[in-house]
């Protein structure tokens, strides 16, 4: 009987393993192939939720539930939220600036593989140890005795180093105000000198729908193209939508050329004010 | 289940990531294929610790993990910061120390 059952979850055991590998290896060579840093983050997470199943199925529960909170949870988010300061749009061009790249980059992984291969093929890596007490529920105890008794010392060093960390990206992130913040009075002279004191019409505002890719109407019945965010404009199937709206409401375009001729630098005159402000470090 | 099969998924893993350190160009990317090798020896560690019957090898992988946690935090404040005066987070633009 309790044989009966060990084979049972050992079968369990080897198709979780089985298919979690192929689907973290195929995530991890997605990851690497995917233009857009966003895709490449949510294939990193499919690769790290596949780890902490093996985790738990290896008999770290605890580092699972590490690895879900830590990896997934945290590290993760982080570099989402990084992601969209930095730019979620700008796509990875997959063009190769150094003349094989590539292809040395691919030997030199053939190269690497066959030679780790080789280490695990001469180690001696045995079946699973017969000590499965120790993988039950004393296992987080068992981490938390040798945490605080074996590795007392690198655990207090630990702490040293996120206290640092913490303060170095304090540091790295903080800004210098390199000149004084705008007043109130300021920005709506700024505002007024810009030419458009009042806010920007919102997309589809009195047009034939509301959909965010279709310029509102003015009160002439011309389509206004700064209407559209130029992030929407400049995508492939807008400017026909644009076109679309220009030919139903027989107008042209107040301003540009064409049907993406959407005038988006100087349509947030403030925001081009604070952006200004981080232009003290380039020398090129 | 064989711990060697393990360490045969995580070699894969840490070879994919180190591809993906060397071809790609935009930082975040790298930093992300960076955490892959990471956590492909993590996993390594989890497979000697079955290996042995010890718990050694999941302490080891929990510090590995904040050691990770650390790195990004101070590599992303790094990247911000580039791409706050280079406008790029392209690693071909940060060569000022190139020449």
């Amino acid at each position: 009987m309790v044989l009966a059952a060990s084979t049972a979850t050992s079968t369990t055991t080897t198709v979780v393993f089985w298919i979690l590998a192929i689907v973290s290896v195929a995530a991890a060579l997605g990851m690497i192939l995917a233009p857009r840093a966003v895709h490449c983050a949510v294939l990193l997470a499919v690769v790290m939720l596949s780890l902490a199943v093996l985790y738990a199925t290896a008999g770290a529960p605890f580092l699972a539930a590490v690895q879900i909170i830590v990896y997934t949870g945290a590290v993760l988010m982080l570099f989402l939220f990084v992601l969209m300061i930095v730019g979620v749009s700008a796509a990875d061009s997959l063009r190769e600036t150094i003349r094989g790249q590539r292809l040395a980059a691919g030997l030199a992984a053939i190269g690497f593989l066959v030679l780790l291969s080789l280490i695990i093929g001469h180690a001696a890596i045995g079946p699973a140890s017969g000590a499965q007490a120790i993988y039950g529920a004393g296992n987080v105890q068992r981490i938390a005795t040798l945490i605080f008794t074996r590795y007392f010392f690198p655990f207090e060093v630990t702490s040293a180093l996120l206290i640092t960390a913490a303060l170095g990206a304090m540091v790295l992130a903080h800004r210098e105000r390199t000149r004084p913040k705008p007043t109130q009075r300021e920005l709506s002279v700024l505002r007024i000198a810009s030419g458009r004191p009042a806010p920007l019409t919102g997309p589809g505002t009195y047009a034939r729908h509301n959909a965010v890719d279709f310029p509102a109407l003015l009160p002439d019945g011309t389509p206004a193209a700064v209407s559209v965010s130029p992030v929407i404009a400049q995508r492939p199937g807008a400017p026909e939508a644009v076109d679309e709206a220009l030919r139903e409401a027989g107008g042209v375009l107040p301003s540009g050329p064409g049907g993406s001729g959407v005038p988006g630098s100087t349509a947030h005159p403030d925001g081009e004010d604070t952006s200004g402000n981080g232009r003290e470090g380039p020398r090129s | 289940m064989n711990p060697g099969n393990f360490v045969a998924l995580a070699v894969i893993l840490f070879v994919i990531g180190a591809v993906g350190v060397l071809v790609r160009r935009n930082a975040m990317v790298i930093f992300m294929c960076v955490e892959l090798m990471l956590n492909a020896v993590n996993l390594a560690f989890v497979a000697f610790a079955r290996m042995h019957g010890q718990v050694d090898g999941q302490v080891v992988a929990f510090f590995v993990m904040v050691v990770a946690a650390a790195e990004v935090v101070v590599g992303l404040a790094i990247l911000v910061a580039i791409f706050r005066t280079r406008r790029s987070a392209s690693v071909d633009d940060a060569n000022l120390l190139k020449y």
